[in-house]
């Protein structure tokens, strides 16, 4: 049994009373974005509400208030990958921006042709495409680590494509597709022995799993805030401050300037060198409270939690006839993909939507990874600490519902 | 039949259900009796863009009139497409240009017709229609 109070939980997220197609809403999108509790929609509107300024620029009392929540966001992001400094945390828009940042300043400047890039075969679309489009540009060779029929990556493999042409690993710490949870301290530890840098794409573990980016000794760790309880359009990309300060800038503009003249333009000092513009203020800002709501609730209790969601949706979910859960990692978070006999993931996805039951259908922006398990897609449970096992009876309710209308 | 008076009698059909699920099931009904495509027919140059499930539309011109065929990994989506070739199939390129799609908004799919879906079911529709622009074309 949890120590979480659950259904007080559930009262923290205003859209769970929702009604779908007349029914209560059960929300288990969870790995494609989670919901947001009260504090996060307060903290945003009441930024807009009583401090709305411009940042770092006004000397005027809202400009300074303003500037004091956005910095302190950044701070408690600090403490929640427990990274050595402060100005190592860069704010974007999510953990494709971070992605293309570092692809488009560090791989531009340091990798050259020849050089090689190693992903994973659970890489998102996020985690292929820049690297792809660099290796375009600059002649380096892309190589993917392959996974077994579980979905666990092989890591011997891994550690043979390794050599001194190996410059850079962009690597997913949680499959959203699958749930696997990777080795990312063996994949850094392997790739910092041959003197490659490591991102580690951390859009799915950021909400489950503890992070410190020390430990890790990752050299980037990129995540978006919307997929731990805060809002979209806002993210985060860790670095560590000795390599972002070798980092060309990567857009022009506003704040990220110290003295700029015609003739030249010297760049402000990090985090600011990359982040031109005016930034999505609120979104930080309210980032901080969905920060601190999960610190309140413990993340080894949400963890421990969803934790038990899983194995009682592993085990109601197998006793489906027909039922085949693909991706059976040794360590996963809780998300279930699963396929159904003669039954197109389109069709699971629609029924259960016509019952309330919000699950993701499809290839899950994981193409590559579909292709090596010869599915078109899978139809995917993935849940969140607000979620229970009666939401779960009723996606085993749901899907014996499909079965019987479509077969 | 007309284009529309084929709309009036699948809407007809459809105040047969009062729940969702007799609804689905006769869709899904209509979705296993629609012929299967031809495999010949089966390319990529057919495939209407959609996200979630491979659709695929045929179209000929035979008499001065268009014809289509179509089928769908999905069942429900062949279901919806099996309802839209009822609809279009055997027309001229005018009357096909000319219609109105309400049987869709009034048996209560209206969303499976949306941009938003990714279901390729609105690019279906353009679809057919741009291969009425095309004969429409060639004509003159
Ligand atoms: C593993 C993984 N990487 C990257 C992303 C991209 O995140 P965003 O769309 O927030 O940039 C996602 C989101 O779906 C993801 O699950």
């Amino acid at each position: 049994m949890s120590v979480l109070d659950i259904n007080k939980i559930r009262q923290d997220f205003p859209i769970l009373d929702e009604k779908v197609n007349g029914r209560d809403l059960v929300y288990f999108d969870n790995a494609a974005t989670t919901q947001k509790p009260f504090v996060v929609l307060e903290a945003l509107a009441n930024y807009y509400g009583h401090y709305n300024a411009n940042i770092h620029r006004g000397i005027h009392f809202l400009a300074e208030k303003a500037t004091s929540a956005f910095e302190d966001s950044r701070s408690a992001i600090q403490k929640f990958l427990n990274a050595a400094h402060k100005e190592e945390i860069i704010f974007t828009y999510g953990t494709t921006d971070g992605i293309n940042l570092v692809a488009q300043t560090y791989g531009r400047k340091f990798l050259k042709e020849g050089d090689e890039i190693i992903i994973s075969t659970l890489e998102h679309h996020s985690n292929i495409v820049p690297w792809q489009m660099l290796c375009e540009e600059k002649g380096c060779v892309l190589r993917v680590i392959p996974i077994d029929d579980k979905g666990d990556l092989i890591l011997e493999a891994y550690e043979k494509m390794l050599s001194e042409k190996t410059k850079f690993v962009s690597v997913v710490h949680v499959s959203n597709a699958l749930g696997t949870i990777n080795d990312v301290k063996f994949i850094i530890d392997k790739a910092h022995e041959v003197g490659a840098k490591v991102l580690i794409d951390g859009a799915q573990a950021s909400s489950h799993i503890t992070i410190d980016v020390q430990t890790l000794d990752a050299d980037f760790y990129a995540f978006s805030a919307h997929k731990l309880f805060g809002p979209t359009g806002m993210g985060v990309l860790y670095g560590k401050s000795d390599i972002l300060n070798a980092m060309p800038p990567y857009r022009g503009g506003g704040e990220m300037i110290k003295e700029v003249t015609f003739e030249k333009t010297t760049y402000n000092e990090l985090p600011y060198k990359f982040e031109a513009g005016t930034p999505n203020i609120a979104d930080v800002v309210a980032v901080k409270f969905a920060i601190d709501y999960i610190n309140d609730l413990g993340k080894e209790n949400i963890a421990a939690y969803e934790d038990e969601l899983l194995k009682y949706a592993t085990e109601q979910l197998s006793e489906i006839g027909g039922l085949r859960i693909v991706g059976k990692a040794k360590e996963k978070v809780s998300v279930v993909s699963f396929v159904l006999n003669g039954i197109h993931p389109q069709d699971v996805g629609v029924i259960l939507d016509q019952q309330g039951i919000a699950i993701r259908t499809g290839h899950h922006c994981t193409q590559p990874l579909m292709n090596r398990l010869g599915l078109p897609g899978t139809s995917r449970a993935s849940f969140a600490v607000y979620n229970t096992t009666d939401e779960i009876d009723k996606l085993v309710a749901g899907i014996h519902k499909v079965k019987k209308m479509v077969l | 039949m007309t284009i529309n008076e084929i709309q009036d009698e699948i809407i007809e059909e459809f105040e047969l259900f009062d729940d969702w699920e007799g609804k689905y099931e006769y869709i899904i009904d209509l979705g296993k009796k629609l012929p299967k495509l031809s495999d010949e027919f089966k390319i990529e140059d057919n495939i209407i863009k959609g996200c979630q499930s491979i659709v695929w539309l045929h179209a000929y011109k035979q008499d001065g009139k268009l014809y289509f065929e179509a089928d769908s990994e999905a069942i429900i989506v062949k279901g919806l497409v099996s309802m839209l070739v009822k609809v279009m199939t055997n027309h001229t390129p005018e009357e096909i240009l000319k219609s109105d799609l309400y049987f869709i908004d009034k048996v209560g799919l209206a969303s499976h017709l949306a941009q938003t879906r990714s279901n390729g079911l609105a690019s279906m529709v353009k679809q057919m229609r741009s291969y009425a622009v095309a004969y429409q074309a060639k004509e003159n």
